[in-house]
């Protein structure tokens, strides 16, 4: 039996667990488990209301553990813990335990197996939780500076935004010039503002802060520390093979590298067929010139845009890009409009699969038509084709859903493949910071809603493009909610860090030295007690791997927090026979 | 009841899963997102890094009844220990010859590198892997 008071707060997540899962025969399964003193089941346990509930029980009931079932850590983990505090409980004497991701929702299928599964997994909890003792976290002083990667107009404008709250910023563009994917761009949509115009004054607005340093032609190349205090090698290439390596200090990390544009392969609706371009080389065609846009020399008249080219692709495709590149419908239809402006004469026609104009946009959208662009879709199992034909034209071939799929041919003088969005490459970058990429390949935040800048890496944050398909309205949002996020840590001065620590039992310790020649950040020295030699854990340079804890022939060093009893006790909570 | 069944069609094997915070659990936690199907004979637990593993540890799983213990490892993504995939081998190697010596199949432990977006590696892992147990049955035979 146990002493302890523990209680125990089981979340249907509004149905997202209990469709899955009978939440309430798993309440009736562990409300007796030791130590256990209140269980209830909750609508959201991340609620207001839940939490108060959680709070008043804590104190009324003079609780000393809480363990909470429901998402993953990775979303309320905080939460809980700052309720935790709230109620004057320590915050380590909270287990959370993940019933959603790998519980309910990998189960849809078998309520039964689910459910029980449930109880064991919160038995194991209540185990650990059992096993608790108040930790303190570990306090860092925060650097009051940020390195912000990608200088395209997301980067820009988190530098400027670091900045202004007094932050020193190290700014570095990988390529020789800052600007990214806008600086290139003249209108745009919505409002027909130059890009190259937008990105010269933000430059001028870098400029003008003394607190800016930026480098170009810079990659980030190393990075060690914790969050607060990282340290970072820059390397900046000069002339010739002439590189300079700089270091510095800074307290968190802003990454907004940006995105490339989709590459049809060969033959992809006929890519290779003089004629069939990509959105970015009509924009620059429409860019560029002066009167009415021509192609070897011959007026653009007949123009045939094909949609979702590396969006939305098939499953089956090899590593397909399943998402959807959000700018694309809107910048295609945009250009169809600059075109119509420099051509009035001109015939234009979308072959598209859906039309995503969303919010706003959708009065481009009106706007092309009455300016007498031609909408056709086309079924994703029954693409356009695109073959060369005679006097240079280009012919077309398409099934119209919307006219019960007439086939259509159109003789055109360009196609252009409305291509979406694809990460860039940037392996190294993943490499040395540990980057979390998503299903998308694009970079991962912890949550699309509630935390949508961080990344399990604390101290790193992502924004622009980078972390997913956005347009320059949409990455100046992200970039200024790095910003906020970033520069909270950083003005507040300091940061907690779990306390994740190694610890060495004196009593069974005999200064073997094992552990010392396993441990990479040379955290363990020989100390001593009552007179006998020991191992020590040195407390600033302990990173919490635990790789020391298996090497030990005593068994003397326990992780805290994943202490030796701990783990067997959850496994003996694991196996306790159910119903 | 599940896991006593006695080698018959009924017998669904008890798998332990060492994962770890910032790798294999975002990638476990996906394949739910994704609601990708696995026994859920299936029970995750996570520590900072698959290093910090004790044999011993997987011993007493399967001493208390884990048909098999699997460890879902870092590999070259660990933000702590860059021979992290080899230490882990390391204590895998070790946790199988203390089944052999206690009179267990080593086949029990499992280790592969699982990364943040692996959902599908790691549900085709947990498949296999119970398919494998059903074939070895029960660890605890009468
Ligand atoms: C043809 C086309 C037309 C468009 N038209 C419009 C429009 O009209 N309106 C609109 O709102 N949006 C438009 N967009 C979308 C717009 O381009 C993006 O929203 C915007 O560029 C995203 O900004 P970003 O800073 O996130 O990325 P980027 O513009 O890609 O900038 C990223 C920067 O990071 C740098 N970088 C990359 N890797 C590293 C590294 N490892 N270290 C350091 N630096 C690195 C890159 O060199 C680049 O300078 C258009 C896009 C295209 C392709």
């Amino acid at each position: 039996m146990s002493d302890r008071r523990i209680g125990v707060y089981i979340c249907h997540c509004g149905g997202n667990i209990s469709d899955y899962v009978d939440v309430e025969r798993v309440r009736e399964a562990v409300q007796n488990e030791p130590g256990v003193v209140v269980a209830r089941t909750a609508m959201f346990t991340c609620s207001d209301a839940t939490q108060q509930e959680i709070v008043q029980d804590i104190k009324e009931r003079n609780l000393d553990g809480l363990v909470v079932a429901s998402c993953s850590p990775k979303l309320h983990l905080f939460t809980f813990r700052n309720a935790a505090r709230r109620a004057g409980l320590n915050p380590y004497q909270y287990t959370q335990v993940n019933i959603r991701e790998q519980c309910s929702w990998t189960h849809t299928d078998d309520r039964d197996g689910a459910t029980e599964k449930a109880i064991r997994l919160i038995r194991a909890g209540i185990a650990r939780t059992i096993l608790t003792e108040p930790l303190e976290p570990i306090i860092i002083d925060t650097v009051p500076k940020v390195l912000v990667a990608g200088g395209g107009i997301a980067g820009l404008r988190a530098a400027i935004g670091m900045a202004d709250i007094g932050i020193s910023v190290f700014l570095i563009e990988k390529s020789p010039a800052v600007g990214g994917w806008i600086g290139r761009l003249e209108k745009m949509y919505p409002h027909g503002r130059n890009g190259r115009q937008l990105i010269d004054k933000l430059v001028d607005e870098v400029k003008k802060r003394e607190n800016i340093t930026l480098f170009t032609n810079a990659e980030l190349v190393e990075k060690s520390g914790n969050i607060g205090d990282f340290n970072v090698k820059i390397r900046v290439s000069g002339q010739g093979d002439k590189k300079d390596d700089i270091t510095a200090n800074v307290g968190s990390i802003i990454i907004a590298t940006g995105f490339d544009s989709y590459q049809p392969g060969a033959g992809e609706y006929g890519y290779g067929i003089d004629g069939v371009i990509t959105l970015p080389e009509f924009k620059e065609l429409l860019d560029s010139s002066d009167g009415i846009p021509a192609r070897n020399g011959k007026a653009i008249k007949d123009v045939v845009y094909i949609y979702c080219v590396g969006s939305r692709q098939q499953p089956d495709r090899e590593n397909p890009n399943l998402y959807c590149s959000r700018y694309c419908c809107n910048a295609a239809v945009h250009a169809s409009l600059l075109l119509a402006e420099k051509n009035p004469k001109s015939h234009q026609y979308h072959l598209f699969r859906d039309v995503r104009t969303y919010g706003r946009y959708e009065l481009l959208y009106s706007q092309s038509r009455e300016a007498g662009s031609t909408y056709l879709r086309f079924g994703e199992d029954d693409p356009p084709a695109v073959e060369r034909c005679s006097g240079g034209k280009i012919k077309v071939t398409v099934k119209d859903l919307l006219t019960f799929g007439e086939e259509v041919e159109i003789k055109a003088d360009i196609v252009v493949l409305v291509t979406g969005m694809v990460p860039r490459k940037n392996g190294e970058l993943v490499d040395v910071l540990k980057l979390p990429v998503g299903r998308d390949r694009f970079f991962n935040e912890i949550h699309p809603k509630l935390r949508p800048v961080e990344t399990v890496v604390d101290g790193v944050f992502i924004c622009g493009a980078c972390q997913g398909p956005k347009n320059s309205a949409e990455s100046v949002a992200s970039a200024l909610a790095a910003v906020t996020q970033s520069a909270s840590i950083l003005k507040k001065g300091y940061v907690e860090l779990d306390p994740l620590m190694a610890s060495v039992n004196p009593q069974l310790c005999d200064w073997c030295d094992e552990c010392v020649k396993v441990c990479p950040y040379s955290a363990i020295e020989k100390g001593e007690e009552q007179g006998k030699e020991v191992a020590r854990i040195n407390k600033t340079g302990c990173k919490g791997c635990g790789g020391c804890v298996p090497v030990c022939p005593r068994e003397a060093i326990d992780l805290k927090g994943y202490t030796d009893a701990q783990i067997k006790s959850m496994i003996d909570g694991f196996l306790k026979e159910t119903f | 009841m599940t896991g006593q069944a006695g080698g018959d069609k009924g017998f669904s094997p008890k798998i332990l899963v060492f994962s770890t915070h910032n790798i294999s659990d975002p990638g476990i936690d996906l394949a739910g997102s994704s609601h990708m199907h696995y026994p859920p004979t299936v029970l995750v637990t996570s520590m900072p890094c698959s290093s910090g593993i004790k044999p011993e540890w997987i011993l007493y799983a399967v001493e208390k009844g884990f048909d098999g213990v699997f460890l879902a490892t870092d590999g070259e993504e660990c933000a702590y220990l860059p021979d992290c995939a080899e230490r882990t081998s390391h204590i895998a190697r070790e946790a199988q010859e203390l089944l052999r010596q206690k009179g267990y199949e080593p086949q029990r432990v499992r280790m592969s590198g699982i990364c943040s977006v692996c959902a599908e590696p790691f549900t085709n892992h947990m498949k296999e892997f119970s398919e494998a147990l059903k074939k070895l049955g029960p660890v605890r035979k009468e």
